[in-house]
């Protein structure tokens, strides 16, 4: 049954709401920072001299369920170095029009080469540009690292590389993956 | 269940004295005495984890894997080396918790030294050790240790590397290289957790076999140099095929990732290939990325190969072949599936009107032909390499299996084994003969007529067993008197007789009548009812009937310029005489249909490319006569031989001639039980051999070699045998020579130098291994040896 009551209380929520906390969010011109374990684009780690953590495995291509990643592997030389150890990716490719940020991919990487960043601005007006490649998903090189081929650390093998000594605290690697946490 | 042996007419399965009753896992079966516990479990479909069982190598009992429980045995027990006795009850992993616990902890156990470095291991997602720890074993590790390591990975061959810390010692790869390939270079050294496979110092893996042995390593230990690290199991697109490289025949699957071939392995095809094939099938497939692969069509315009439409490339070939009218031949190769050669065949007749149409660059004769027509065309499947396995006796003429069909190689070993006796006439005693524990017949190069004429007797009784084969290779052609000899030995003794050639599509070629003489299915193109049969099959009012020409006959005919124009499909210019460029050059229109751009083409004034054989599909037909249908493996825009001559027909306003496969097949059918006239079999003398300077050359092609089908291997190319000079220990005395030192052989074609064995060899022969034939000429030749150094 309505009352003639009825359209003042309309007004009395359009009031109360005039002195509430504005929640519209200003995107782009300003950017809230995401929870720690959002999945935004992926980032191909590196080693805190700069070599590649990416073995080239195909486990992250073989646990996608979009069939967004496409690795192809090679061999290390003692000449030309990517990753520690034998194997790296050459080719690495991530199609962000597939990818449906699940992370199924970080799960198998088993050198964490493979994580998730924060960025979420992928759009674009064709679709060859969202085909990110190795050198668009690569970590940048931040102080004391050297872009790869180098050599592995003198007196090293990959085993001290696997073990953590080369890890990257505060990067996107295993510390930021958030494992630790409960 | 009851099992028996193969019994291919009774529907009735009678109780046979033979079997023996077992109980697995509480299921009652019979099974032929001497089965294996492993295999009676898998006919009733219960798998007992393994590693190194496999069904075609003698048991080892390495692994332990399989243990299972039998009842009254104090211990379990292997099921890969135990064989089943009447009465036995035995429980697998699947009721006895006895069994099961004893796999887990040997697979705890193997898993305690195993690097578990699975995501860089080319075996991951498809290795058997991956798969069982998952079924039969555990999940988790009690061993906190370090693990055995070895500096990874070595070189067994510059194609085999191994690992050595992912062998489980199973035995498989040194069984098979001893067993099955006869080349024991690789052995299980050291004992304990130091034990692993190993070559001897300087003596690499270099066996035409040694790809087998990736293929059965039940664990990433043994890799491929050329396939390490290209892609992963789920990447794969899986095609059957059939082997291009030889007349053997094998079964492969292809593997190709976004339309290129990663890797090839052997199928399982119990009849011709087993589980086995070669090296050359399976690595050398890189030819199809080459980059001199033709892709269009070209046109020689004011003597300039350039680029050209189809359209242009069919009008302007068209126009020359019309200008040529009635003095057109056809050249093909031995590369081609049959109904590519049977498309050469009908466009030959029906387009060229002419019989001028062959197969053999490679050397051969009239006899031959005769050869062919009488004894091969036609003759459909058989003697097989079950035959072969069967024989008594198997007599090789002309032939060395190792190099030329390898896979009849491993049956004759495996013949050997049960008792055949092989017999090679040969001008010496080859490795391959040595494998195969067989008899060396000595003949000297072009004596082979007069040494099979007079085999002594107990060698003609022999092959007069039932059973017995004769094999005789392609190369017995350049020998006058060869085939005939053997036709009458074979005719005297009742052997059944196979020809061998040596690529793929020459007994196709043979079948879909590219010679000649002779019209698809054996037709003799000299008998009227072939003729009129033919027709009617082509419906057309007739055959050519004019003899045609063979390739020398062709080439001298355009230097006579009775000929004018050519088409050749699938040859290179090294595969024809040496004296053939000349001839080429002088042909006033050469067509040419090839995969590849080489000196051919070159001369060429229409190419047209082709698909090669992983881009079709087709049908090869083996040494036997067997069908080896081969699908398409990878996408093309490139058409087959028969729909480029189809085109080509189609332009020159001759019409019914097809391009698709299923109806060239199906015509092909048609030709299949010729009852009328044949050729009869050759009776050409041999030729005496004129006492002269120097030893007589014999030579052979070489499995491995500088072939446009081995381009772009650098690991297979390095496993190839390098050349060398054979020499009899009289031979080599008189010379002063010793193992080992260089000697130079020279030919009226150049000379070769490389290292002297000691071998048997026939009198007054000198046998050049390797690819020494590109220099030396043919077998038969004269020449001159020196050691190098000395004057
Ligand atoms: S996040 Fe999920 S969908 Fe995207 S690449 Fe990784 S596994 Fe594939
Ligand atoms: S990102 Fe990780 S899982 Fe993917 S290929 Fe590289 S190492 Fe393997
Ligand atoms: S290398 Fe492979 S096949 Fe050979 S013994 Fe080791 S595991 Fe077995
Ligand atoms: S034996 Fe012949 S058919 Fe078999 S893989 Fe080798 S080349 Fe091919
Ligand atoms: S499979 Fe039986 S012991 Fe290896």
């Amino acid at each position: 049954m309505p009352s003639f009551l009825d359209p003042i209380a309309g007004f009395g929520v359009t009031f109360t709401t005039m002195f509430r906390k504005v929640t519209t969010e200003e995107y782009p011109e300003e950017r809230k920072p995401m929870v720690p374990r959002f999945h935004g684009r992926h980032v191909l780690n590196r080693y805190s001299d700069g070599l590649e953590r990416c073995i080239g495995c195909e486990l992250c291509a073989w646990a996608c369920p979009a069939d967004a990643i496409y690795v192809e592997g090679a061999g290390n030389t003692d000449e030309e170095r990517f990753s520690p150890g034998e194997r790296y990716g050459r080719v690495y490719q991530i199609n962000y029009l597939r990818c449906i940020f699940c992370g199924m991919c970080l799960e198998a990487c088993p050198t964490r080469a493979l994580t998730m960043g924060h960025e979420y601005e992928l759009a674009d007006n064709n679709r060859a540009d969202l085909i990110f490649e190795k050198q668009d998903l690569l970590a940048p090189l931040s102080t004391g690292m050297v872009p790869p081929p180098h050599a592995m650390a003198p007196g090293t093998t990959e085993r001290n590389y696997y073990a953590g000594e080369f890890d990257q605290p505060g990067t996107s690697d295993a510390t930021d993956r958030g494992d630790e946490k409960p | 269940m009851t099992m028996t042996t193969a019994s291919t007419t009774g529907d009735v399965l009678e109780p046979r004295p033979d079997l023996v009753t077992v109980t697995i896992d509480g299921v009652e079966t019979a099974v032929p005495k001497g089965t294996l516990i492993i295999r009676a479990a898998e006919q009733l479909g219960v798998a007992v984890p393994r590693f190194c069982d496999h069904p075609l190598l003698d048991p080892v009992a390495n692994c332990r894997m399989c243990l299972i429980e039998v009842e009254g045995m104090p211990k379990p027990q292997p099921a890969c080396a135990v064989t089943c006795s009447d009465g036995m009850v035995v429980k697998t992993q699947m009721t006895s918790p006895v069994a099961d616990e004893a796999q887990r902890s040997v697979m705890e156990f193997l898993l305690i030294n195993h690097p578990l470095d699975c995501p860089i291991c080319d075996k991951g997602g498809e290795c058997p050790l991956q798969n069982q720890a998952m079924t039969n074993g555990q999940g988790d590790t009690r061993f906190d240790g370090p693990k055995r390591t070895f500096p990874k990975p070595i070189n067994l061959s510059a194609q085999v590397l191994l690992d050595r810390e992912r062998c489980v010692s199973c035995a498989r790869c040194t069984r098979f290289a001893e067993q099955i390939a006869g080349d024991p270079f690789i052995e299980l050294l050291e004992r304990g957790s130091q034990q692993q496979v190993g070559i001897a110092e300087d003596v690499p893996f270099n066996s035409y076999y040694s790809g087998n042995t990736i293929q059965i390593c039940p664990v990433g230990a043994l890799t491929s140099a050329m396939y390490r690290f290209r892609s992963r199991p789920f990447d794969l697109v899986s095609t059957p095929t059939a082997c291009e490289h030889c007349a053997s025949g094998c079964s492969l699957r292809t593997d190709s990732r976004r339309n290129a071939v990663m890797r090839r392995l052997a199928s399982v095809d119990p009849e011709v290939n087993e589980e086995w094939n070669c090296d050359k099938g399976r690595f050398a497939f890189r030819y199809l990325e080459s980059d001199v692969r033709l892709t269009t069509p070209m046109v020689r315009v004011d003597g300039e190969l350039r680029p050209a439409s189809w359209d242009e490339a069919l009008v302007t070939a068209a126009a020359g072949l019309k200008a040529a009218a009635g003095k057109a031949g056809i050249i093909t190769g031995g590369r081609l599936m049959v109904e590519d050669a049977y498309a050469y065949s009908v466009f030959a007749r029906r387009a060229l009107g002419t019989n001028d149409i062959d197969f053999r660059p490679q050397g051969s004769s009239a006899e031959e032909e005769q050869f062919l027509a009488s004894r091969v065309a036609g003759a459909g499947l058989g003697p097989t390499y079950a035959d072969l396995e069967k024989a008594p006796t198997v007599l090789l003429v002309a032939f060395e299996p190792e190099d030329e069909s390898p896979i009849v190689l491993l049956r004759l070993r495996k013949a050997a084994k049960t008792g055949t006796q092989i017999l090679s006439v040969a001008p010496a005693a080859s490795r391959g003969l040595a494998k195969t524990n067989g008899t060396w017949i000595p003949a000297a190069p072009g004596a082979e007529p007069t040494v099979i004429a007079g085999l002594d007797e107990n060698t003609v009784t022999a092959l007069s067993q039932p059973g017995s084969v004769i094999l005789v290779g392609q190369r017995a052609a350049v020998t006058a008197g060869l085939l005939s000899a053997v036709g009458r030995l074979a005719d005297r003794t009742g052997a059944a007789l196979g020809w061998v050639p040596r690529r793929a599509g020459d007994r196709g070629a043979v079948e879909a009548g590219v010679l000649p003489s002779l019209l698809p299915g054996g037709r003799p193109v000299a008998d009227a009812a072939a003729r009129v049969d033919t027709a009617a099959i082509w419906g057309v009012p007739e055959v050519p009937e004019a003899p045609g020409r063979d390739i020398p006959a062709m080439l001298a005919a355009i230097e006579g310029r009775e000929l004018s124009a050519l088409v050749v499909g699938g040859v290179r210019l090294d595969d024809l005489p040496a004296d053939a460029e000349a001839a080429l050059r002088a042909t006033e229109f050469l067509v040419v249909l090839d995969t590849h751009a080489h000196g051919l083409v070159e001369l060429a004034n229409v190419v047209f490319p082709v698909a090669a054989a992983p881009e079709k599909a087709g049908t090869f037909i083996n040494w036997e006569g067997r069908q080896r249908p081969s699908s398409q493996a990878l996408r093309t825009n490139l058409m087959s031989d028969a729909r480029v001559l189809a085109a080509l027909a189609g332009e020159l306003g001759v019409v019914g001639l097809d391009g698709d496969l299923a109806r060239l097949r199906a015509q092909l059918g048609e030709f299949s039980g010729w009852e009328g006239v044949r050729v009869g079999s050759p009776d050409v003398a041999a030729a005496t051999g004129e006492p002269g300077p120097g030893l007589l050359l014999a030579t052979w092609r070489p499995l491995l070699e500088a072939t446009v089908l081995q381009e772009g291997e650098p690991y297979l190319a390095a496993t190839a045998r390098g050349r060398e000079v054979w020499l009899s220990a009289p031979e080599s005395a008189a010379l002063g020579a010793t193992e080992g030192q260089l000697i130079t052989v020279t030919s009226a074609s150049g000379s070769v130098t490389a290292p002297l064995v000691v071998a048997e060899t026939a009198e007054g022969t000198v046998v050049v291994t390797g690819d020494a034939h590109r220099v030396l000429g043919q077998s038969g030749e004269r020449v001159q040896i020196a050691v190098e150094g000395q004057g």
